[in-house]
C-alpha cells in the first residue's frame, strides 16, 4: 500500500506492537523548558528513576525567566526563581545540556531546537508544551505531551500510542500581498474550527507551501495545536535541507549524505490515502485577525464579527467571547483602539518575522497610546536582527527591545497587560486572560500588529506595505 | 496511580465548547514546582472575584461556588475541553479539588492522556446525551461511573455505554504505572536501537546508547 510521510515516520520508530495494536515508539528527542521539565525531571528523581539516555536530553528556560535587559534569576512571578534554579540543579544532576537564561544559544525551545539542528528530519521529538508541533515544519514527527508522559520517555526513551488518523491539507496559489503563513492558519481555523484538526497528524502540502521559507512554516505548523491536530508534518524538501545543513547538532560531514539521501525519502507516495483532505485556495485569504477567545474566532481583517441569532451553543460561547473583548455582534474591528502590541512567541519571533515588522516601523512611530514590546524568540535572532539594524528601527519607533523567552505570550513572567486592555500580538492564543487576567489580545500576523502599534487601532497593514 | 472502578458524585455542567487549560488553571496560578497546592487555583479567573489582580472573595455567579456543585466531584462540559497549553496542572488541579471524572464531547490530546495518567477519568458522550445528564443531575442527584461495565447513569436512568481503550480501561482498574510497563520492554528497545544506529547513525549522539 503507497504509503504517506507519517506512515513512514511511525514504523521507522516503531519499537514494537503491542497486543492492543497500539505501538511502542522509539523517541529521538525531548526537549524540556523550565516550567514543565523542572517538574518532570524533580517527580523522576523523586521515584528513583533515571534519565536513560542524558544525551538526547535538552532543556531550556523560556517561560518564566523575566525578558528584561540584565536579567538574572529574579523574575516578577512569585516562586519564578525557584523553577530556575531547580531546572538548573536537576538538569546538572542528570546530565541534559541546559540552554541556560544568558547562554548565548538561549531562546524559546521550539526555535532553538531548530536552530541547533537537535530536530531534524525523520525524528521523533516530543517536549512537555504542546507548540511541539511547530518542529515538524522540519519533516519530524513532533508532538507536545505532559508531563507525566515526558517522565517516561525521560526514563524509557519510548512513549506508548494508537496511530492517530491523518489529513492532508492542501494550500494551493501565490499569496496576496500582506499575507503571511499566520493568516493561513488563522483562515484555516477559523473556516474549519478550533475542533477541525480531528486529533489527526496533518500534512500541509501545495504549491504555496513549496514556496514557503523554513521560518514560514514553523509558524504554520506552529498552530496546529489551534487546530486541535495531533502534530503537523511537512515533507522535507530542498528548503529544509539547506535549513538543517551545518548546524551544531546536524550530521558531521561522514553521515551528511547518507542523512540527506534518507531525508528525500521521507515523502508521501502517490495514490496513498487520508482519512481526510482538505484543499484551500490561498488567493482567496487576506490578512486576517482574531476577534474573540478563541483562535476560531478570526476574521479577514476587512470583515464584520459575526452575527448571532440563535440560542445555540455555539452563539453563546461567541456571544461570552464578545462580551469579554467588549465587542457586539456584526461589529466592524477595523478602527477599534488598541493598547497594547506585542511581537515575538514561537510562532513569530524569527528573524524574517522582526524583519517584515521593521519594514513597517521603519521611519514610523507607536501611538502614544500604545504599549510595544518586541522579544526576538531567541538569542540567535535578536543576534542577527541586531546586525541587520533592525532593534534600531523597533526602538526608534517606540519599541521595547527585549531579551528572547516567552515573555508576554502568556505572561508567566509575571508580566502582563491589565484588565480591559487591547493587545495585538504575534502570539498564537487568545484565551481569556492569557496575556494578563482580563486583558483582551487579538492575534495576528507580525505586520498587522506593527501597523495597528503605528496606528494606535486596529488596522489593515495592505495601507503599510 | 490510584485504581478507579466506580464512582458516584454530583455532576456539574459547564457545558461551553473550547474550555482550554489556561481557564482551568491560569499559568499565574502555577506557583511552586510542585503537582500538588493547586487546587485554590483551579478556575479562578471565574470563580473569585477580584480587585486589580487581588482576589476578594469568591464570584457568587460561578457555577462551583453554588449550592449543590461545591460537593461535587464530576464535571460536564462540551467540545475540546482540555484544549491548549499541555499544562499537566489542569489535571492536577481538577484531581486534587475533589473531580473523578470529566464528561464531555471531546478533549484536547494532551490533556486526555494527562487525564488519564493521573487517574482523572475522561469520558466522551454525545451532546444529548450529556445534555440529558446535566438535566438529571440538576435535581441533586448524582450520577454514576462504572469503569468496569463502561457505562455512566444520570438520576437512576438507564446506563449509557461509553468507549475506552481497553489499556487504559485495564490500567486505571489496576492502577499500573506507565513507566512500569514501558520498562518490560527494554531488551526489545535495545534490539531496535542497535540496528537503527546502522541506519541513522547521526540520530545517535553518544557512544554508548
Ligand atoms: S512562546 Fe508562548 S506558545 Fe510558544 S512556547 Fe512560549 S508560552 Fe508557549
Amino acid at each position: 500500500m503507497p504509503k504517506t510521510l507519517f506512515d513512514k515516520l511511525w514504523s521507522n520508530h516503531e519499537v514494537t506492537q503491542l497486543a492492543d495494536g497500539s505501538s511502542l515508539l522509539y523517541i529521538d528527542r525531548v526537549f524540556m523548558h523550565e516550567r514543565t521539565g523542572s517538574i518532570a525531571l524533580t517527580s523522576l528523581a523523586e521515584n528513583g528513576r533515571q534519565v536513560r539516555n542524558p544525551a538526547h536530553v535538552f532543556c531550556a528556560m523560556d517561560h518564566i525567566i523575566d525578558t528584561f535587559p540584565g536579567r538574572g534569576d529574579q523574575t516578577l512571578m512569585p516562586g519564578g526563581t525557584e523553577f530556575i534554579t531547580t531546572t538548573r540543579a536537576t538538569t546538572r544532576q542528570a546530565g541534559i545540556r541546559l540552554f541556560d537564561v544568558n547562554d548565548p544559544d538561549q531562546g524559546i525551545s521550539h526555535l532553538i531546537s531548530a536552530e541547533q539542528g537537535i530536530t531534524l528530519p525523520g525524528f521523533t521529538v516530543v517536549c512537555p508544551d504542546s507548540h511541539t508541533c511547530t518542529l515538524g515544519a522540519l519533516g519530524a514527527f513532533a508532538w507536545g505531551i505532559g508531563s507525566s508522559d515526558c517522565e517516561q520517555v525521560l526514563a524509557t526513551e519510548t512513549l506508548r500510542s494508537q496511530k492517530p488518523k491523518q489529513m492532508r491539507v492542501r494550500f494551493d496559489g501565490e499569496l496576496n500581498p500582506g499575507v503571511t503563513a499566520k493568516d493561513l492558519i488563522l483562515f484555516l481555523i477559523s473556516q474549519y474550527g478550533a475542533n477541525g484538526g480531528n486529533r489527526m497528524v496533518i500534512e500541509f502540502c501545495g504549491t504555496t507551501i513549496d514556496q514557503l521559507s523554513m521560518e514560514a512554516r514553523f509558524t504554520l505548523c506552529n498552530m496546529a495545536t489551534e487546530f486541535s491536530a495531533f502534530t503537523a508534518l511537512i515533507a522535507p524538501d530542498n528548503t529544509t535541507i539547506d535549513y538543517v545543513r551545518g548546524r551544531t547538532f546536524a550530521p558531521a560531514d561522514n553521515h551528511l549524505e547518507a542523512s540527506i539521501t534518507s531525508w528525500r525519502s521521507l515523502h508521501t507516495e502517490q495514490d496513498a490515502t487520508f482519512e481526510q483532505e482538505i484543499v484551500v485556495d490561498v488567493t482567496t485569504i487576506v490578512p486576517m485577525v482574531s476577534w474573540g477567545t478563541s483562535p476560531e474566532h478570526s476574521v479577514r481583517v476587512d470583515a464584520p464579527m459575526p452575527q448571532l441569532d440563535s440560542d445555540s451553543q455555539e452563539a453563546q460561547d461567541k456571544l461570552k467571547a464578545m462580551r469579554y473583548m467588549g465587542f457586539e455582534p456584526g461589529q466592524v474591528l477595523l478602527g477599534t483602539a488598541i493598547q497594547g502590541a506585542f511581537i515575538g512567541s514561537c510562532t513569530n519571533g524569527r528573524l524574517s518575522d522582526l524583519q517584515a515588522a521593521a519594514n513597517v516601523l521603519k521611519g514610523r512611530h507607536v501611538d502614544p497610546g500604545v504599549t510595544a514590546i518586541c522579544t526576538p524568540g531567541s538569542q540567535q535572532v535578536k543576534r542577527r536582527a541586531e546586525a541587520l539594524g533592525l532593534d534600531k528601527v523597533f526602538i526608534a519607533a517606540g519599541f521595547e527591545w527585549r531579551e528572547p523567552g516567552c515573555s508576554l505570550c502568556f505572561y508567566a513572567g509575571g508580566e502582563g497587560f491589565s484588565a480591559g486592555q487591547r493587545v495585538m500580538s504575534t502570539t498564537n492564543r487568545n484565551f481569556e486572560g492569557r496575556q494578563g487576567r482580563g486583558a483582551r489580545t487579538h492575534i495576528a500576523s507580525p505586520i498587522m500588529v506593527a501597523a495597528a502599534a503605528i496606528a494606535g487601532k486596529i488596522t489593515d497593514c495592505r495601507e503599510f506595505l | 496511580m490510584n485504581k478507579f472502578t466506580s464512582h458516584s458524585g454530583i455532576a456539574t455542567p459547564m457545558l461551553g465548547d473550547n474550555i482550554d487549560t489556561d481557564q482551568i488553571i491560569p499559568s499565574r496560578e502555577m506557583k511552586r514546582v510542585s503537582k500538588v497546592g493547586l487546587a485554590d487555583g483551579l478556575f479562578s479567573g471565574q470563580r473569585y472575584l477580584y480587585e486589580g489582580n487581588q482576589k476578594i472573595g469568591a464570584n457568587p455567579d460561578f457555577i462551583l461556588n453554588q449550592a449543590p456543585y461545591e460537593n461535587t466531584s464530576i464535571l460536564l462540559s462540551g467540545k475540546n475541553f482540555g484544549c491548549g497549553s499541555s499544562r499537566e496542572h489542569a489535571v492536577w488541579a481538577l484531581a486534587e479539588y475533589g473531580f473523578k471524572a470529566i464528561i464531555a464531547q471531546s478533549y484536547g490530546e494532551i490533556f486526555f492522556n494527562n487525564a488519564l495518567r493521573n487517574g482523572l477519568l475522561p469520558i466522551v458522550l454525545g451532546e444529548a446525551e450529556i445534555a440529558q445528564l446535566a438535566a438529571s443531575s440538576s435535581d441533586l442527584t448524582t450520577v454514576t461511573i462504572n469503569l468496569r461495565e463502561l457505562t455512566v447513569s444520570g438520576n437512576g436512568g438507564s446506563p449509557i455505554s461509553f468507549q475506552l481503550e481497553t489499556y487504559y480501561q485495564e490500567m486505571l482498574l489496576n492502577g499500573w504505572d506507565f513507566i512500569d510497563l514501558a520498562l518490560q520492554f527494554t531488551d526489545q528497545l535495545d534490539d531496535f536501537a542497535k540496528q537503527d544506529r546502522k541506519k541513522r547513525p547521526w540520530a545517535y549522539l553518544s557512544a554508548t546508547d
